[in-house]
């Protein structure tokens, strides 16, 4: 019998802790495919976030990092500069990454560090409950926004591909989706491309945001929750890319 | 001249340095291969110095965003089993507790300078010994400690910074080395020599791509019931180690003395000089000065706690250190303080006039009485 498809080497056969329709189990095998393609296993360095994402380790098969809140662009610059040929990637949620973390993530940029960022927007903050995130859309109702987001004290939601693509130091930063089968083969795309940089020795950092499900806390069944991506996330984080 | 101080690694040769550029040149000499630090006053010259000989070396500088993502940075590097280090002053070092907190859960190694300076808050850019809480009870969050160092010369911190890294790395803990305003801006003459490294345990766990072998994980993060405990009885257990074997102090002038003045870095300085003119005035004093402040010399202590009738410690500060003296008395004698905090730095006759208002000089004894 022919094999037509099967699990990626460096994801591991194992159910991971996430909740039904998430989307961080389709990133990370977006991920691991990379990886396994582009026979970088033996040298990638991956750091993990606080948040759902933190025991990512358990799941990806290669050498990783969980590091504080906020804080995986700092730990990738330490990483890459003593281990320029290593591959280090970071894999950051919103509340990490647009919240606690912009220092972090704009002066990485700045400096032009070569990681390869996967950025996660699914909009609301996940392990803690579902409070708002910077991300959170207007009108949205999460946890801590009961009456839906309101600009007036809540302010809009962050757009940080569009923020990080002004900085030259960011060579490459695309926004896709993981709202469907050919979403998911352009996030796909946009992951390995942003690998590939840095296997060249690009002389930047290059950036994938990825809009991701949370149907816990958007409150609706998964089906929905990708329609919920396509018709009402794409209109403030339009789909494509911003650079390079 | 600059280029003549670095060009001194030839043995045994002395220059003139000051603290913070000494330390510096100390860290390279150790074999340190990354520095990340932000600007602070008074420890610049450490990153300015950083910042010209790291390159030089084929090593790696790097001007941090932040003390946030300075010690980052060290977690990052520390994590791929380099040496690195990274510099600051008490309102930076205060930032960087959170990593110092992670790096501890993680058993990262890594040797982390604060020229102490004036708190709380912005406070004054005066020496100041004011963050031997901080750095002895761990600083951040968790139940850690660091292995903290107090040189008291220049040439003590220049030794220190060797030591300091290969502690690092045997225990896979955070080295502090707490100096002070003084120590970094003073000049003194040093010898800065490569040093035999300890016996160093592999660092098989770093993260250098999992080639041919299992993935490692660098983590802090235990969820099963009764894991962090058990991860948490493992530190303290290396803990006990250090404590059991990495105590270093100086006695001075102890043989008689009645009175036993405790002070470390550069107030021991002041207080050394105290105690010779105290003895040449007949008056038997005597100094016990701690290098490693965690641990703490509790031992040397209770031993002479034994043996003298009272204990003076002198600090640069509120009075900290002091109960540290205060543990390892426990009860046995008086122990009083001579505290200046807020950037005041103690002097000589003042040390002086507490030690006569606590003693009676020997020749004078027999008239008294």
């Amino acid at each position: 019998m022919k094999t037509v498809f099967a699990r990626t080497p460096s994801l591991k056969d194992c159910t991971t802790h996430y909740c039904p329709g998430c989307g961080h189990g389709i990133a990370h095998r977006l991920i691991a495919e990379t990886i396994d393609e582009l026979g970088i296993r033996g040298r990638t360095i991956g750091i993990a976030p606080v948040g759902c994402a933190v025991l990512m380790y358990d799941y990806i098969d290669v050498d990783m990092v969980e590091v504080a809140h906020g804080r995986p662009p700092a730990v990738a610059t330490g990483m890459k500069r003593t281990n320029p040929d290593k591959i280090v990637f970071s894999y950051q949620g919103d509340g990490d990454l647009a919240a606690i973390g912009t220092a972090e993530i704009i002066h990485a940029a700045h400096r032009a560090e070569q990681i390869t960022v996967i950025f996660i927007n699914n909009a609301v903050f996940g392990m803690t409950g579902g409070q708002m995130a910077p991300t959170t859309i207007l009108g949205q109702v999460t946890a801590t926004t009961p009456q839906g987001r309101n600009r007036t004290g809540e302010g809009y939601p962050l757009q940080v591909s569009e923020i990080m693509a002004l900085l030259p130091g960011a060579i490459y930063v695309e926004r896709c989706a993981l709202s469907g089968p050919a979403a998911v083969r352009n996030t796909k795309k946009a992951i390995k491309h942003a690998f590939e940089l840095q296997v060249e020795g690009a002389e930047g950092l290059s950036l994938v945001e990825v809009l991701s499900p949370c149907p816990t806390y958007w409150r609706m069944p998964p089906a929905k929750a990708m329609e919920w991506i396509e018709n009402e996330m794409t209109k403030v984080f339009p789909l494509g890319r911003l650079k390079g | 001249m600059i280029e003549k101080r670095h060009a001194c690694n030839a043995a045994s040769e002395r220059v003139l340095m000051c603290g913070n550029e000494a330390l510096a040149e100390a860290a390279i000499l150790a074999g340190c291969d990354a520095y990340f630090g932000y600007p602070i006053t008074p420890q610049n010259e450490i990153t300015a110095y950083m910042s010209r000989r790291m390159p030089e070396e084929g090593r790696v500088f790097v001007q941090s965003e932040s003390e946030l993502a300075a010690i980052n940075m060290v977690f990052g590097a520390s994590a791929t089993g380099k040496r690195t280090m990274t510099s600051s002053s008490s309102p930076g070092i205060s930032l960087m507790q959170e990593g110092i907190s992670y790096l501890a859960g993680a058993e990262l190694p890594a040797v982390v300078v604060n020229v102490m300076r004036g708190g709380p808050g912005l406070g004054n850019i005066a020496p100041s010994q004011a963050d031997y809480f901080q750095a002895t009870r761990g600083g951040g969050h968790g139940d850690y400690r660091t292995i903290v160092l107090g040189p008291s010369t220049v040439q003590e911190l220049v030794d220190c910074m060797s030591l300091a890294f290969d502690l690092a790395d045997v225990y896979r803990m955070t080295v502090v080395v707490l100096a002070d305003g003084i120590l970094g801006q003073m000049m003194e003459p040093v010898v800065l020599e490569k040093k035999p490294r300890r016996k160093l345990p592999p660092k098989d766990w770093a993260l250098t791509g999992a080639k041919e072998r299992e993935q490692n994980i660098v983590r802090s993060l235990w969820l099963p019931e009764g894991r962090l405990e058990e991860h948490n009885r493992k530190l303290q257990a290396k803990y006990e180690q250090v404590q059991k074997n990495e105590v270093l102090c100086e006695q001075y002038e102890l043989e008689d003395a009645e009175v036993v003045v405790v002070a470390y870095g550069v107030a021991a300085r002041i207080v050394r000089s105290a105690v010779n003119r105290a003895r040449q005035e007949g008056m038997p004093v005597g100094l016990i000065r701690p290098i490693t402040l965690w641990p703490f010399p509790m031992e040397q202590i209770s031993k002479a706690a034994e043996e003298f009738r009272l204990f003076l410690a002198v600090e640069m500060s509120s009075g900290q250190m002091v109960e540290d003296v205060q543990l390892a008395v426990a009860g046995k004698a008086p122990v009083l303080l001579h505290g200046r905090p807020g950037g005041g730095v103690p002097t000589v006759d003042e040390i002086l006039d507490k030690i006569k208002q606590l003693t009676i000089p020997k020749n004078k004894r027999k008239m008294k009485s």
